[in-house]
Order: structure tokens, then C-alpha cells, then sequence
């Protein structure tokens, strides 16, 4: 035999031999996600834990940065032919990745294809309603979602001689209450608020039943157009600016960064994530209550039901079908009452079904913790109509920088707030067109 | 005279060339003509549909009064940056010349801005002026001014002027102090005899000496204040409050990367490499010929 033979014979059995181990070996499915620190930690576990429950597939949970950087790494991994099975996005870029069709393999589509036993019925439709078709089929699996509630300083409601017990209901008591904890000295603004839009534009809306755009907030079509201008938009915009002045609320920027706000006490009440209370319970050394959003009193249909957000995972299409019945195995895992309960439990995000919500209930967890069952009951509180089922518009993302930019001309008394929603809507209404001529 | 060099292959000097023709093709040309091509496209995020509009993209930028809004942001902010961080360059490097003692320290200790990432400097201002935790905006507090950059677009551009300068003048110092040094001791003490002051005897020579060094300077600091500024910005303000703190290239990264309508991203880096070429060329036309070297 030749040497070139002997090689020959050495490289074909080496190929052999890694077929022969590729066949055995289990199936990897990657996960892209963003949570970062302790969250980030968590998911580690799941991914761990999934792994050890069986044999056939392995998940690797990779971190690829916050959301934006997220969803813009799986994009360009797609873009590049690389992408994962599996990657986690918020809540804002649902129209774009509905609209990629071709890119994306829908959830309730996957388990059905890998024959995964699965009931869609036994998750809580305000979050899943959230992520369906028109015709309610489950595009993409909810994982952590979030809906912004009210957190008041009770020290300081005890100090103004309010009852610590008893947050504000609606927003005229909200004014009463800011006004008498400023005139008692007990701190010096009434309430701030963390992201702007999604809690007083977005969130507002579904509460008081009104339209945030036409369509069904998008969902019937990419044909929608905002209408968050309406007489009510534009009475509680421009009354939260009439209220800076007499310090009854005070704008702390985009995002959470009002949190310091009501961590140092300056703020006496603070509306932000249902997820932001572990936040809430390691910054401040008072005692604090967790309670429902303020609602306008006398608007007819209100208080509704809140919308959430947060993130869920997307399956996107290119991959084997052994990987995609991985992904309806890890899916099925991820959705049993215990997973779920520990992730509710240990994160403040909601529970996706409601068997984690009884089992939660039965631990005696939210005996033991006041406060955070106020998120599910303030979601589930109706049942959620065309108004509060959610919102579905393309080009969110830059749409939410809008309404931040125009609601800032707003605070800073650089317009009105007519003018500030007149130019978000119209501004925004711009993109909507975009995006329709992008994706048709 | 000059010494004229000769190869014996003609082939040599295009070979020894090379490297740096393949380098500039690839790094500089490459991306620049895909920016160029993708300017005329509109795409959806995941590129499963293109289509070809010519210059749209270029069309609705420039009917857009926030985009010609934020050409005067940027023009403010980078003026600003430039003026502000060679003017306290200079005047440290002034500074440092005359120390004696522990001049070393002091040095390294003006150097030191210049390692810090664009990111941590922002984030580092942003809690000294933070409206409630920051101690510079409880100082302007108590001399009754009430600092709020979440509300006031004036407040927020000075945060990521000063926040952007910081970080510059490092650079700035450690050149201008290498100009000063190389100025010869000899003139400024002629200058000295003859009676000039301090003051007249910076500004008459060792000002115009230092003018290569500015005039470099100047360039670098203007191509800093318009492209490597969008750290700082995206870890304070996110171009807010309303557009007050949007550059130019904080909105190609913001509709490019956050919002991934790439088409208008890619027209908005056109636009930009053109204003910087033009700058660039206006300074080397213009403002070179008053540089004595």
C-alpha cells in the first residue's frame, strides 16, 4: 500500500468515524438572549436544567447584549446564514419580525410540525393575546413579560397623613395626594414615571379602553395609523405638564432613569415595571406598597386591563427538523408550572400560564410578598378588548423615540402637549407608511 | 534639490505599494462604495425584500426638518468640542511646561482621561450632573440654578460637550506639550530680554510656532467631535431630550442599528463622509497656508 493509499484509508475512516459520533451525538440548539446579571444567571439555569431533564438535545444559552443588540445580532446572523434556532426579542420589535415571513418560524406552526404534546389554551391569553395571529394562533413563546404598576413610598404617605394602606385609585386622587405630600413637607414631588411611552401613552390607552391606532393598535393590518391625539391623550399629557410646575410629578428621562427619584425619597410614588420591584426592594430603605395604575375617573370603560412588555422568544427558519423538535421539547420544558412559577418568583416578570400562577399562589408566595400579584390581577382585571389586547406597529422602535422626543418638547414647556401628540402622530404615522411600503 | 530614487524593476514599487493599496481598498473603499450602493436601496430589517429607489433616501432626509435640525446640533456640539478641548489642552499643556516640581505626576494625571472609554467618560459625567444623586448638579442647585438635562435641551448638550471635551483633552495636552517643548529656549528668551511680557511673548511666538501643531490638532479633533462622539451620547442622553443632543452620527447609528431601516442609515453616512471630506479639504486648502512649519 502507498502512502497515498494509507491516507486515503485514514481520512475516509476518520469521516466514517465522525458520522458514526454525529449520529449519537445529541443535537445542539443555540439561544440568543438578553439578560444580562442575575436574569442572566437564571437563564443559565433553565438552559442547564433543560439539558440535564434529557439526553437527546443540548441548549446553549449565549448573552448578545441588551434587546436592540439582540434582535440586531440575530438579524444580521440571519442576514449571514448563521443564525440561531432560537432568540429572545422585545415586545417592540413583534411587527418586524411578524412581517419577516420566510425568516421566522411561528411557534404554534413548530409544535405542531414536531409533534410536541402541547395545549395552547393553558397560557394567560393577556400575554399571549399579545403575540397571535389575527386568527389567535401563538406566533412566537412569551418568556419574560412585564406590566408597569404604581409603587408608593408609605413613610412618606404616613408623614403627608394619608393611609399608607390605600395608594391613589384614579388620577384625580393622584394630584390630591401629590399636593398634600408637598404642602406636608414630607417630600418634595408627588410621582415620577419610567418609560414615558409605554406607561402614560401605550399602557394609558389599553386602561382607559382608547384606541393607541386604528386597525386594532395594528393588529388587522400594516395599514394602521396612530390616534394617540384623542381629547383624553392630550387632557392627561397636558395635566402631568401642568403638574411639574407645582412639583406633583417630575420627569426623570427616558427608560428608568427616574428610578433614583423615588429610590431617594424625593418622589413619593414612582410608575414603572411590574419587574422593576426587585429593584424597588434593594434601593430603598422604606417600606414600600405595590398597587394598580391610576385610572381617570368618569372615562367610561375604565379601568381595563394593562398591556405588557418584556420579551419572547422567536424560532427563526433555516435549521434542521431535529433541531426544531428540540426547540418544542425545550418549549414544552419551559412552560411547566414549576419552571415557570421559579422564574416568576425569582424575576417579578408574570407568569406565561395559569398553572404557574396557582402553583405560585399555592407556595404562599404572594402571601409572603404584598404587591407582586398586583401585576397579574391588574392585566387579567377584564377581559382585554380591541383597545388593550396590545399593540402592533412596525418601526416601534424609532416610533418609541418619537413619542420620547415629543413628549420631552412637552415637559420642557417647548410645546404644548396638543402640539407635542399632534407631531408624535404624525411623525409616527410617517414610519407606519415606511415600514408599510417596506414589507408589501 | 531633490534625490530621485530609481528601481530597477519597474514592478518593485508597485509591489512595495501594495500592502497599503490592499488595505485602503478593503478597509476604506469597500465599506465606503457599499454605503454608497445601500443608500440607494430600502430594505426591510431582515433583507428578504429590496428595492431600488434611487435617491429617496436621500430625498426624504433632506425634506426632513429634524435632520436639518440636527446638522445645527452637530455644527454647536462640534465647534464646541473643538474649541473647548484645544483651547484647555493648550492651556494645560502651558501649564505642565512651567511645573518643576512633580511635573511627572501631573502629567500622567491629565493623560489619564484619555484611557477612559467614550462610554464610562459619559457615564461618569452623567452621575455627576444626574439632577438627584450628582454632586455638580446639587452645587448649580445651591447657586440657584436648577440643572435638569432630562427636560432641558440647553443642560444636555453641555453635559455631552463637556463629557466629549474631557475625554479630548488628554490627547490635545500631550501634543500641544511636545509642540512647546520643541520650541528652542533661545527665542523666548530674546523675546524676554527685549521686554516682552508672558502674555505677548506666548502669543507672538510661541503661539505662531505652535500652529503645525494646532492645525494638526484641529483636524483630528473636528473628525473626533463628528464620529467618536456617539459613545458619550448614547450612554447619557440617547440624543434627547426632544433632538437636542442628536449628531449626525448618533442618527445613523439610531435608524441603522436601533432602528434597522439601513437604506436611510446608509444616506445618512453619504452625507456625512461628504461633509467631512469637504471640511477636511477646506482646512488643508485654506487654513494650512497660515500654518508656518
Amino acid at each position: 500500500m502507498s502512502l497515498r493509499h494509507t491516507l486515503l484509508a485514514a481520512a475516509s475512516a476518520a469521516t466514517l468515524a465522525g458520522f458514526a459520533a454525529s449520529a449519537q451525538a445529541q443535537t445542539e440548539i443555540e439561544w440568543w438572549h438578553a439578560m444580562g446579571g442575575e436574569l442572566g444567571e437564571k437563564v443559565n439555569e433553565i438552559a442547564a436544567n433543560f439539558n440535564a431533564s434529557q439526553s437527546d438535545y443540548v441548549l446553549k444559552a449565549v448573552y448578545k447584549g441588551n434587546y436592540t443588540e439582540t434582535m440586531t445580532a440575530a438579524i444580521a446572523a440571519f442576514r449571514a446564514g448563521q443564525q440561531p434556532e432560537i432568540v429572545q426579542v422585545f415586545e417592540v420589535g413583534t411587527a418586524t419580525m411578524m412581517a419577516a415571513e420566510g425568516a421566522i418560524y411561528p411557534v404554534y406552526k413548530l409544535m405542531e410540525d414536531s409533534g410536541v404534546e402541547w395545549n395552547p389554551d393553558a397560557y394567560l391569553p393577556a400575554v399571549v393575546g399579545y403575540y397571535t395571529d389575527t386568527d389567535g394562533n401563538m406566533l412566537s413563546m412569551p418568556f419574560n413579560s412585564s406590566t408597569p404598576v404604581l409603587y408608593y413610598n408609605k413613610k412618606v404617605f404616613e408623614e403627608a397623613g394619608l393611609d399608607p394602606e390605600a395608594a391613589p385609585k384614579t388620577w384625580q386622587e393622584m394630584g390630591e395626594a401629590a399636593k398634600k405630600i408637598i404642602d406636608s413637607g414630607a417630600a418634595s414631588c408627588g410621582f415620577t414615571t419610567g418609560w414615558q411611552s409605554w406607561v402614560q401613552i401605550e399602557n394609558f390607552s389599553a386602561w382607559h379602553n382608547v384606541p393607541i391606532g386604528t386597525e386594532s393598535n395594528g393588529f388587522g393590518g400594516l395599514g394602521t395609523e396612530f390616534e394617540f391625539n384623542s381629547p383624553l391623550h392630550v387632557k392627561h399629557i397636558q395635566q402631568l405638564a401642568d403638574w411639574q410646575d407645582e412639583g406633583v410629578f417630575k420627569y426623570g428621562g427616558r427608560r428608568s432613569d427616574s428610578a433614583p427619584l423615588f429610590y431617594s425619597g424625593e418622589c413619593a410614588m414612582y410608575m414603572n415595571s411590574s419587574a422593576a420591584y426587585a429593584g424597588v426592594k434593594g434601593n430603598t430603605e422604606f417600606p414600600f406598597g405595590v398597587s394598580m395604575l391610576p385610572y381617570w375617573e368618569g372615562v367610561e370603560g375604565a379601568p381595563q386591563n394593562s398591556i405588557i412588555g418584556g420579551a419572547t422568544l422567536w424560532v427563526l427558519a433555516g435549521h434542521d427538523n431535529a433541531d426544531y423538535k428540540g426547540v418544542g421539547e425545550f418549549f414544552k420544558y419551559l412552560s411547566s408550572a414549576e419552571v415557570q412559577a421559579d422564574w416568576h418568583q425569582f424575576t417579578g416578570y408574570l407568569p406565561i400560564t395559569t398553572a404557574a400562577y396557582e402553583l405560585s399562589a399555592e407556595q404562599g408566595f404572594y402571601e409572603a410578598n404584598p404587591g407582586t400579584d398586583t401585576s397579574i390581577k391588574q392585566m387579567t382585571l377584564n377581559e382585554p378588548t380591541a383597545n388593550s389586547k396590545g399593540l402592533r406597529f412596525g418601526n416601534f422602535v424609532q416610533i418609541r423615540d418619537i413619542i420620547n422626543e415629543e413628549l420631552e418638547n412637552v415637559w420642557s414647556g417647548s410645546k404644548t402637549a396638543q402640539e407635542g401628540l399632534d407631531a408624535a402622530v404624525e411623525r409616527g404615522n410617517e414610519l407606519l407608511r415606511q415600514f408599510e411600503a417596506d414589507n408589501s | 534639490m531633490y534625490k530621485r530614487v530609481t528601481f530597477r524593476d519597474p514592478l518593485l514599487p508597485y509591489l512595495l505599494v501594495l500592502p497599503q493599496m490592499a488595505i485602503t481598498l478593503i478597509f476604506f473603499i469597500w465599506p465606503a462604495s457599499q454605503a454608497l450602493y445601500q443608500s440607494l436601496l430600502r430594505q426591510d430589517a431582515f433583507g428578504l425584500r429590496t428595492q431600488f429607489v434611487g435617491l429617496e433616501n436621500f430625498a426624504r432626509l433632506l425634506g426632513d426638518p429634524l435632520y436639518l435640525n440636527s446638522f445645527q446640533v452637530t455644527l454647536v456640539f462640534s465647534l464646541a468640542v473643538t474649541f473647548s478641548g484645544l483651547a484647555f489642552g493648550l492651556l494645560f499643556a502651558v501649564m505642565a511646561d512651567r511645573v518643576i516640581k512633580g511635573a511627572a505626576t501631573y502629567k500622567t494625571l491629565l493623560i489619564w482621561p484619555y484611557a477612559v472609554a467614550p462610554a464610562i467618560a459619559g457615564v461618569l459625567w452623567w452621575f455627576l450632573f444626574n439632577p438627584t444623586i450628582g454632586i455638580l448638579a446639587y452645587l448649580l442647585r445651591s447657586i440657584g440654578y436648577d440643572w435638569n438635562h432630562a427636560v432641558d435641551g440647553t443642560d444636555a448638550l453641555i453635559l455631552v460637550i463637556v463629557a466629549a471635551t474631557w475625554k479630548q483633552v488628554s490627547y490635545n495636552f500631550l501634543f500641544f506639550l511636545a509642540g512647546l517643548q520643541a520650541i528652542p529656549k533661545s527665542l523666548i528668551e530674546a523675546a524676554a530680554i527685549d521686554g516682552a511680557g508672558p502674555a505677548r511673548r506666548f502669543w507672538t511666538i510661541v503661539f505662531p510656532l505652535l500652529s503645525p501643531t494646532t492645525f494638526f490638532l484641529l483636524v483630528v479633533n473636528m473628525v473626533y467631535a463628528f464620529f467618536e462622539t456617539f459613545g458619550v451620547i448614547h450612554a447619557t442622553t440617547s440624543g434627547g431630550p426632544g433632538q437636542a443632543t442628536t449628531i449626525l452620527v448618533y442618527k445613523v447609528f439610531n435608524d441603522g442599528f436601533i432602528g434597522l431601516d439601513l437604506g436611510s442609515s446608509a444616506a445618512q453616512s453619504v452625507i456625512l463622509m461628504a461633509i467631512v471630506i469637504t471640511l477636511t479639504m477646506i482646512q488643508f486648502r485654506f487654513i494650512e497656508r497660515r500654518v508656518q512649519y
